[in-house]
C-alpha cells in the first residue's frame, strides 16, 4: 500500500483553480521532490496532503486512510505526517526543548520524562543538543529550521512534508539543513520536499514532480527529468533554474 | 489634617469595598471577555452574531445607563434580587467584558497564522492550539491594553456610589457632608485611587518583563 495516494485532487480558492487535477502516489521510504514556478501551487499541494487546506475535490489517502472521511480523525492522521515550513513556525514562548515535547506530551504519546529524553536525542541528532534550554529567538535561521525538523520528528511521523525548508535561510545555513534532510532520507523516511535546490533533488530524490498550471506536468527519476525533460514547460522552467 | 486622620478608618472600609468589587468584577469580566472573543472567532455565524451584538450593545451605551438598567431595570422583575453591591459588580464585569472581548480578539488575531498551522500539523486540535500556543502568546502581547482597561474599570467603580454602594467614593461623600471639608477629603480620595492605579501599572510592567517574548 502506498504511504500517500493522491487521486484527482482539486483545490480552488474562490474562482482561482490552483490545483485542477493531480494524481500520484508515494511509496514507503520514497523521497519525492516537487518543483515548479512560483505560484504554481506547490505549497497548496503539500498543504492539501495534511488538510491544512480543505480540498475541493478528489481524494488523499495517508497510509490508507482517506483524510476527508468524517470517520477518520484528522488530528490522528496529522500525527503521522510531519510538516516543516519555510518560516519555521517555532513556538517563540517555549524553549527549544518544550517545542519538541509539547505535542508528544499533550497528545498522550509519551510521559514527560520519556518525551524529554527523546527530544534531547533528536536535538543531538540535528546537532543542537546544546540549545535545549534556548528560546527560538536566540537561534539562527538554520538552527531554527533544524529544531523545526526535530519537533516534527518527535511525533514519530511516517511521512515528512517540507515546504521550501531552505529558501528563507542565508546561503551558509542551507547546507546544515539539507544535511539533516539527507540523513533522514538515508534512514528511510518517506519525504515530500518542495524545493528550489535542484542539486538536492538530483542527489536525494527518488522521483521529481514538476508542477505547473494546476497539473503534475511531468514526473520522473531526477536524471531523466533534469537530463531529458519531455514537456516544453518543463524544459522552459529548467532552462531558467539550472 | 485631623479630619483626614479621623476619617481614615472609614476611608479604609471604603477602599476595601472598592477593591473587593474590583477584584471580583475584573476576574468575571475577563472570563466574559475571553468567552465573547472565542464566540466572535468561532466558525459559526450565529455565535459570531451573539457576541457581536453583546459587544456592540455594551460599548455603544453609557456605563451609568447599564448600571441603572441592571440595578433598577432588572430588579423590577420579582425573580431578580441583586443588592447594590452585586448589581455594581455585575455591571462592571459586563462592561469590562465587552472591552476585554475586543482586546482578546485582536490579540488572538495578531498571532501569526503559521503558529496555528505548526500546531495543527503536529496533531493538536483547535482547543489545544488555543490553550498552549495562541492564548499564551496573545496574552503577553495584550497585557498593556488589558491593564489599561482594568484601570478604566477601577475608575468606573466610583460611579457605583450613585446607587449607594459604600465604596471609597461613597465614604468620601459621607465624610464631606459631615465635616464640610471637600478639598482635603476629595484630595485624599484622589491620592488613594492614584496609588492603587499606580500599583496596578507596576504589576503590569513586572508581568510584561517577566513574560517578555523571547
Ligand atoms: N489561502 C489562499 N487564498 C487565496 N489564494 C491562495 C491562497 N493560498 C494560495 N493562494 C494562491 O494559490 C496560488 C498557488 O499558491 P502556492 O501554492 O503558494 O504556490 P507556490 O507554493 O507554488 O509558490 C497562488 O496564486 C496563490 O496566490
Ligand atoms: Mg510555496
Amino acid at each position: 500500500m502506498s504511504m500517500i495516494q493522491v487521486s484527482n485532487l482539486k483545490k480552488s480558492f474562490g474562482d482561482l483553480e490552483v490545483i485542477k487535477d493531480m494524481s500520484t502516489a508515494v511509496e514507503p521510504s520514497e523521497v519525492v521532490c516537487v518543483i515548479g514556478p512560483s505560484g504554481s501551487g506547490k505549497s497548496t499541494f503539500l498543504r492539501c496532503l495534511n488538510r491544512l487546506e480543505e480540498i475541493s475535490g478528489g481524494h488523499v489517502y495517508i497510509d490508507g486512510a482517506d483524510i476527508t472521511d468524517p470517520k477518520n480523525n484528522i488530528n490522528e492522521i496529522r500525527q503521522k505526517v510531519g510538516m516543516v515550513f519555510q518560516h519555521f513556525n517555532l513556538f517563540p514562548h517555549m524553549t527549544v526543548l518544550e517545542n519538541l515535547t509539547l505535542a508528544p506530551i499533550k497528545l498522550g504519546k509519551l510521559k514527560p520524562d520519556a518525551a524529554e529524553k527523546k527530544a534531547l536525542g533528536l536535538l543531538d541528532k540535528v546537532g543542537l543538543g546544546a540549545k535545549a534550554k534556548s528560546y527560538p529567538g536566540e537561534l539562527s535561521g538554520g538552527q531554527k529550521q533544524r529544531v523545526a525538523i526535530a519537533r516534527s520528528l518527535a511525533m514519530d511521523p511516517k511521512v515528512m512534508l517540507f515546504d521550501e525548508p531552505t529558501s528563507a535561510l542565508d546561503p551558509e545555513m542551507v547546507g546544515d539543513v539539507l544535511g539533516v534532510m539527507k540523513d533522514l532520507a538515508k534512514e528511510g523516511m518517506t519525504m515530500i520536499v518542495v524545493t528550489h535546490e535542484m542539486g538536492f533533488a538530483a542527489e536525494v530524490a527518488d522521483r521529481v514532480l514538476f508542477i505547473d498550471g494546476g497539473y503534475i506536468v511531468e514526473e520522473n527519476i531526477p536524471n531523466e527529468l533534469f537530463g531529458n525533460p519531455q514537456h516544453e514547460r518543463t524544459k522552459a522552467f529548467l532552462s531558467k533554474v539550472l | 489634617m485631623d479630619t483626614i486622620i479621623e476619617s481614615l478608618p472609614m476611608l479604609w472600609e471604603g477602599l476595601k469595598m472598592t477593591l473587593y468589587i474590583f477584584a471580583i468584577a475584573i476576574v468575571l469580566g475577563f472570563l466574559i471577555g475571553l468567552i465573547m472573543a472565542l464566540l466572535r472567532l468561532a466558525p459559526f455565524k450565529v455565535l459570531n452574531w451573539i457576541a457581536k451584538i453583546f459587544i456592540d450593545a455594551i460599548r455603544g451605551t453609557p456605563f451609568i445607563v447599564q448600571l441603572f438598567f441592571i440595578y433598577f431595570g432588572l430588579n423590577s422583575f420579582s425573580w431578580v434580587s441583586l443588592d447594590n453591591v452585586w448589581a455594581g459588580i455585575v455591571t462592571v464585569a459586563i462592561n469590562a467584558g465587552a472591552y476585554f472581548a475586543e482586546i482578546i480578539r485582536a490579540g488572538i488575531q495578531s498571532i501569526d497564522k503559521g503558529q496555528t498551522e505548526a500546531a495543527r500539523s503536529l496533531g493538536l486540535n483547535q482547543s489545544q492550539n488555543m490553550r498552549y500556543i495562541i492564548l499564551p502568546q496573545a496574552f503577553r502581547r495584550m497585557l498593556p491594553t488589558i491593564t489599561n482597561q482594568a484601570i478604566i474599570s477601577l475608575k468606573d467603580t466610583s460611579l457605583l456610589s450613585i446607587i449607594g454602594v459604600a465604596d471609597l467614593t461613597q465614604r468620601g461623600r459621607v465624610i464631606v457632608s459631615a465635616t464640610f471639608e471637600p478639598f482635603t477629603i476629595y484630595l485624599a480620595l484622589g491620592v488613594m485611587y492614584f496609588i492603587i492605579i499606580y500599583l496596578l501599572s507596576l504589576l503590569s510592567s513586572y508581568l510584561e518583563r517577566r513574560f517578555v517574548l523571547r
